[in-house]
Order: structure tokens, then C-alpha cells, then sequence
């Protein structure tokens, strides 16, 4: 029972989440950013985009940095 | 507003919802699997139907910005995951692919991912991807036929442009079916993940209460400027390994390159 559970769970993460946690926490963080700013009179449209420039690059250097 | 008007208005907004859907759908099933990216479609229209049979005219009153922060989430963390795939696979990174690295859990979810394929859904990103991306765009498309056919007192008339807008569409996705079907299978995963990451960009952020410049046109910025990043950081990732190779021998092994 436990096994079928922490399956699921390991699917349901790997569907969601998928190999760079990272990745989907900063996707969190920015809506909340964006969310937070939009209630302010400043545009809050950039900060998505701000953060997959940032965010893009960073995942792609974990992926590729050497194994030590 | 005249009859003709009514017609002309409401047919060109849903043109543009449906456009959405559909680039979501043609997405999802040339890059994954027609079957569940079809089955995401019906199942998305069966929801429809029922919400508005159930809600009649007050389909309206559907928090649409709690529904799109949601989807525009999960689509920019999905678009994330390909587009960075496409990219490690493109700068020739993924090519290092080792089945060391593949980890017990994710057999596990292998297994699990099986055990859910037995009801009838052999790709649930595909099915998935579809059915947000129909429900979504489909609540858009009843709002603004009720919005607009209410206003003028002819809601009839504005569900008929709607439907006719949603028929061009989908005849017209289904002549692009086969072209894109060639295209290379990396290329068509690097163009997928630009366009569900540049969707969930412009998505979320709506949901999150921010406005675009340009309303739904800012897309025409967006992915293209997505699209050259992505290529920028290929060229950049190239230009690394070919470096390293030369340093070390191409010897070394990234880590983090699964899949």
C-alpha cells in the first residue's frame, strides 16, 4: 500500500514538478510577485518574462555542470 | 451595433480564443500523442457542455483569472520542462543521456504512469495539455458570445458566430495536421515548448491580475522572443561543450541530464 502510494506521488510529482524542482517553485514565486505588484499602479507584466530569463539559464547550467 | 456587426464581432474574438486552443491541441498531439490530446479535447467539451447546461447565463460568473493563474502554471512549468529538454538535446548535452542517472522513483512513477494508462489515456501530458487548454479557452469563447449576444439581445446569433468561428479553426488545424506532422521530432518539441511556455507566461500572468501591453497580441512578442532566447542559450551551450570537450576529452558526464 505504501509502495502504490509513494508511486503515485513520485508520478504525480514527476508530472507536475518534472526534473528540476527548481524550476517550478520559481514559476510559483513569480506569480505571486506578479500577483503582489498588480496591486499596486506598477506593471506586473514583466516579471514573468524578467524570471525565465533569469530562471532558464540557471536550470540549464545545473543540468550541465559537471558530475562531481 | 447591427446584426452583421454582432456576427463579425463576436466571430473574430473567438477566432482568437479558438487560434489558442488550438495551437495548445496541435501542440500536444504532434509532439506527444493524437490519441490522448483528442481524448483531452472531447473530454474538455463534455465539461463544457456540462457547465453551461448547468450555469446557463450564469456561466459568466466563473472566476476566469483564478482559472487562467492556474493553467498558465501548469502550462509554463510544462513549456519549462520541454523547452529545456529541446534545448539540452539541440546543444548536443543530451545526447549524454545515461540510464545510470535514471532514479528508482522514477520507475516507480513509470509503473504508476502505467497502472493509469488503463483508462484509456496512453499520454496524460497530451490529454492534459488539450483539456485545460479547451476548457479555458472554451468558457472564453461562451463569455464573449453571452457577453456580446446579451448586450444585443441576440444571444442566438452570437453562439452561431461562435460555432462558426470554432469550425474554421478546427478545419484549419486539421489541414496543418499533416505538414507539421514531418517536421523534425526535436524541432517540433523545441517549438512546443516555446509555445506552452509563452501561453503560461501570458496566462498566468493575466490570472495573477497583471495586464499585457497589446492584450492577446503581446503572444506575437512573447513566444518569438522566448523562441530566441532558447536559441541563444542552444548556440551559448554549443559553444560550452565544444570547449569542454577539448579541455577534458568529452570524457565528463552533466549531471542532471535524464530523460
Amino acid at each position: 500500500m505504501i509502495a502504490k502510494l509513494r508511486a503515485f506521488g513520485a508520478f504525480w510529482y514527476d508530472f507536475v514538478v518534472g526534473d528540476d524542482w527548481t524550476v517550478a517553485v520559481a514559476v510559483v514565486a513569480g506569480l505571486a510577485v506578479t500577483y503582489g505588484v498588480s496591486r499596486t499602479s506598477s506593471p506586473a507584466w514583466w516579471i514573468l518574462p524578467a524570471a525565465f530569463v533569469l530562471v532558464f539559464p540557471f536550470s540549464l547550467w545545473k543540468a550541465t555542470r559537471p558530475k562531481r | 451595433m447591427t446584426t452583421g456587426a454582432l456576427f463579425v464581432a463576436v466571430f473574430l474574438a473567438c477566432i482568437v480564443e479558438a487560434v489558442e486552443a488550438a495551437t495548445i491541441v496541435i501542440a500536444a498531439g504532434t509532439a506527444r500523442d493524437w490519441r490522448s490530446a483528442l481524448l483531452g479535447v472531447g473530454t474538455g467539451i463534455g465539461v463544457l457542455a456540462v457547465v453551461v447546461a448547468a450555469l446557463g447565463p450564469a456561466v459568466s460568473r466563473i472566476p476566469l483569472g483564478g482559472l487562467r493563474l492556474v493553467v498558465g502554471a501548469i502550462l509554463l512549468i510544462f513549456g519549462l520542462q520541454w523547452l529545456r529538454k529541446a534545448v539540452l538535446r539541440a546543444s548536443g548535452y543530451k545526447a549524454l543521456h545515461n540510464e545510470d542517472l535514471i532514479y528508482a522513483a522514477e520507475l516507480a512513477a513509470a509503473q504508476a504512469a502505467r497502472a493509469e494508462s488503463k483508462r484509456g489515456v496512453s499520454d496524460w501530458y497530451a490529454f492534459t495539455l488539450s483539456f485545460k487548454g479547451v476548457v479555458l479557452e472554451g468558457l472564453e469563447v461562451v463569455f464573449i458570445a453571452l457577453t456580446f449576444g446579451s448586450n444585443q439581445h441576440n444571444i442566438p446569433l452570437a453562439a452561431v458566430a461562435a460555432v462558426a468561428a470554432v469550425l474554421v479553426v478546427v478545419a484549419a488545424g486539421f489541414a496543418v495536421r499533416a505538414p507539421l506532422s514531418r517536421v523534425p521530432e526535436n524541432t517540433m518539441k523545441f517549438v512546443v515548448g516555446v509555445m506552452l511556455t509563452a501561453f503560461g507566461m501570458f496566462w498566468g500572468a493575466e490570472g495573477a491580475h497583471a495586464h499585457w501591453p497589446g492584450s492577446d497580441g503581446a503572444l506575437l512578442v512573447l513566444a518569438p522572443a522566448v523562441a530566441l532566447v532558447a536559441l541563444g542559450l542552444v548556440a551559448v551551450l554549443r559553444r560550452q561543450r565544444a570547449l569542454d570537450a577539448a579541455i577534458q576529452g568529452g570524457t565528463r558526464v552533466p549531471s542532471g541530464v535524464q530523460g
